[in-house]
């Protein structure tokens, strides 16, 4: 128990969207629709609920009975489809929305980053973003003080440190942002989607970055798409599908039952004969079966000798030249293969 | 390793409709984000202006000139014992001035705090009571204008005006109660957005702030208390023209009483409204 960081227990998160009916053609419609809707907002009004715009409401679980534990120490991964919950999960975590049921307990304090540059003004320069950044991102003045250097190298802004932010690329805007949430220091750090950022140079710095923080011994919770960045990054890794969690297990599983919802036919995670199936990262192994080496994008196979039926059909074959490459992440045909470990 | 991470990690248990009892605690921890918010919004006011801080001179001299005129010249209105009219107007602005910028700006604060309240979480009553400190700096800027009116005609102030800060901080809260109020109302219904300023211009002319409150009949005044901007007025009239504007006892304490109910009111619904803020703004 003492160990356990998070733990979530039946977590669901209930929201009101509102719909326009197909039928507003006629006249009278449209004439009707007015008042009908100024009477429902007067109703939502008297009984203190929230104003949604639209002919009809609908209410939406974008989570629904979401169990899990996180230990101190551990990196976990958080991936799903777009609208699948994972930013709802994140925002329920940093205590930004509240759960509509179920019950969220959290030992430490937590640092989220939803985006980078968080309150960022752009009439204020640099320096002076630092610290307004810094503080609602929860530091303490002298904190930011004291680490001010370090951020500003890291960004590699100092020379328009006192230019207003309005004046920045969006880039170096990025960069700045970035380097004061490195910076922050909590037990449990929620990160969303920040590595989008920068150039490749920048990106990589980064990720670097994240994987010092993933290994200092804190509590990481990582939402990307960026599938290779979840690998690298965690060993655990949640799967949301449609507002439930679909699979928590390790990474490399997790990744690939999530790309076999990607994939077309998502309804099939059974791999086996003649299924679709998605490679999502590959070790190459020498004769002794050990790893020689690990690739996380794409793969190139240089072939010898093969049969034409042999090959999976969405390896593209280079004319003439005995190489065989693919795209990691796209379906994939085997012949045969083994069901996976359930985790 | 400094202040908040120092804490020992204690278990935050989140739930549908829980009571934070850590909030005050979290309240008091974010004090630096509460100042630096406030600094935020002095600092960028008067940015790519040309007279800048002048701006704060500006507007409520103007307004207490135009008001001088109207009502002490054309309508003729009497003043307070034998203060000159143009010192008891401003002396009535002040209060004024500071309550309906706190109502203003406070009111539209939380959602024009959008993107902030959105990602990241403090509590939110920092964004409002951050507004509260800019107006009071503006309100210091007024006070350099007053100075200046009380040597202008020679003014004296008698020891009452030591007792000017207490009235300071009842404005204050008097503001606080319906800011907090309107805030957490208008991030559901903006409706709000429209009616707050309609209040505090109608709210300016019936505050006796460009009059004085003695010509309400006898009768009346006590009902006329029920404003609780009337009772702080008053006092500050009676703090800057000293003895020639006595306060009214018994009015004063009912003022008081409606700010004690309405900054309980402000609060409460604040608090209860809080937690939904991201999902409705």
């Amino acid at each position: 128990m003492s160990d356990v960081v998070i733990r979530s227990d039946k977590i669901g998160k209930k929201f009101r969207i509102g719909h326009r009916t197909a039928d507003q053609g006629s006249f009278r419609e449209a004439m009707l629709r007015g008042p009908r809707n100024l009477l429902r907002g007067a109703v939502d009004l008297i009984q203190g609920r929230s104003v949604v715009a639209g002919d009809s409401v609908e209410e939406f679980w974008a989570l629904k009975d979401v169990d899990f534990a996180i230990r101190r120490g551990e990196a976990v991964g958080v991936i799903g489809r777009n609208g699948a919950g994972k930013t709802t999960l994140l925002k329920i975590l940093s205590r930004i929305i509240e759960p509509t049921e179920g019950r969220l307990e959290i030992t430490g304090r937590v640092a989220s980053l939803l985006e980078v540059g968080t309150g960022f003004h752009p009439e204020l320069s640099g320096r002076e973003n630092i610290f307004l950044n810094g503080a609602i991102l929860g530091m303490s003045r002298a904190e930011v003080r004291r680490r001010f250097e370090e951020i500003v190298d890291f960004s590699g802004v100092e020379k328009f440190i006192d230019t207003p932010v309005k004046r920045y690329s969006v880039g170096m805007h990025a960069r700045l942002a970035f380097a004061v949430a490195a910076h922050l220091e909590a037990e449990i750090m929620v990160i969303d989607e920040v590595l989008a950022v920068g150039d490749s140079e920048f990106q990589a710095r980064c990720l670097d970055r994240m994987s010092e923080v993933a290994n200092a011994g804190r509590t990481v919770l990582f939402v990307s798409h960026n599938l290779a960045a979840v690998m690298a990054l965690t060993k655990r890794a949640l799967v949301f599908n449609a507002g439930h969690l679909f699979f928590d297990g390790p990474t490399e599983a997790a990744v690939s039952h999530y790309s076999a919802s990607l994939s077309k036919g998502s309804s099939d995670r059974n791999w086996g004969r003649g299924r679709n199936a998605t490679l999502v990262s590959a070790t190459v192994v020498d004769a002794d079966d050990r790893p020689d080496h690990r690739v996380d994008n794409a793969v190139r196979f240089v072939v010898d000798a093969c049969s034409p039926d042999g090959i999976p059909y969405n390896f593209k074959q280079s004319a003439g030249q005995g190489t065989l490459a693919m795209r990691l992440g796209t379906p994939l045909r085997f012949a045969a293969l083994p069901a996976p470990d359930p985790g | 390793m400094t202040s908040p991470s120092s804490d020992p990690p204690r278990t935050l248990v989140l739930e549908a409709g829980r009571a934070d009892l850590q909030y005050w605690r979290d309240l008091w921890r974010y004090r630096e984000l509460f100042l630096i918010l406030a600094w935020r919004d002095v600092a960028v006011r008067y940015k790519q202006t040309v007279i800048g801080l002048a701006w704060a001179f500006i507007r409520p001299f103007m307004t207490m000139v135009v008001f001088t005129v109207v009502f002490g010249k054309i309508a003729k209105l009497p003043t307070e014992g034998a203060a000159p009219y143009a010192v008891m107007v401003f002396a009535g602005l002040l209060p004024w001035t500071l309550f309906a910028s706190i109502l203003n700006d406070a009111s539209t604060s939380i959602v024009g705090s959008f993107s902030l309240i959105s990602k990241v979480y403090f509590p939110r009553l920092i964004v409002p009571l951050s507004t509260v400190l800019v107006a009071v700096i503006d309100f210091l800027v007024s006070l350099v204008i007053l100075a200046g009116l009380m040597l202008w005609y020679g003014v004296v102030p008698g020891w009452q005006i030591l007792l000017l800060p207490v009235f300071v901080m009842l404005t204050l809260v008097c503001s606080i109660g319906p800011a907090l109020w309107a805030a957490a109302v208008l991030v559901k219904y903006r409706d709000f957005r429209f009616i707050v300023p309609f209040v505090t211009q109608i709210g300016l002319y019936i505050s006796p702030v460009g009059f004085s409150g003695k010509i309400v009949p006898e009768q009346w005044s006590l009902l006329y208390s029920l404003n609780p901007m009337v009772g702080i007025i008053d006092g500050f009239r009676w703090c800057i023209l000293g003895g020639s504007s006595p306060i009214d006892g018994p009015g004063f304490a009912l003022g008081m009483g409606v700010i004690v109910v309405l900054l309980w009111w402000g609060i409460r619904s604040f608090r209860r409204s809080e937690r939904a803020f991201a999902d409705l703004i």
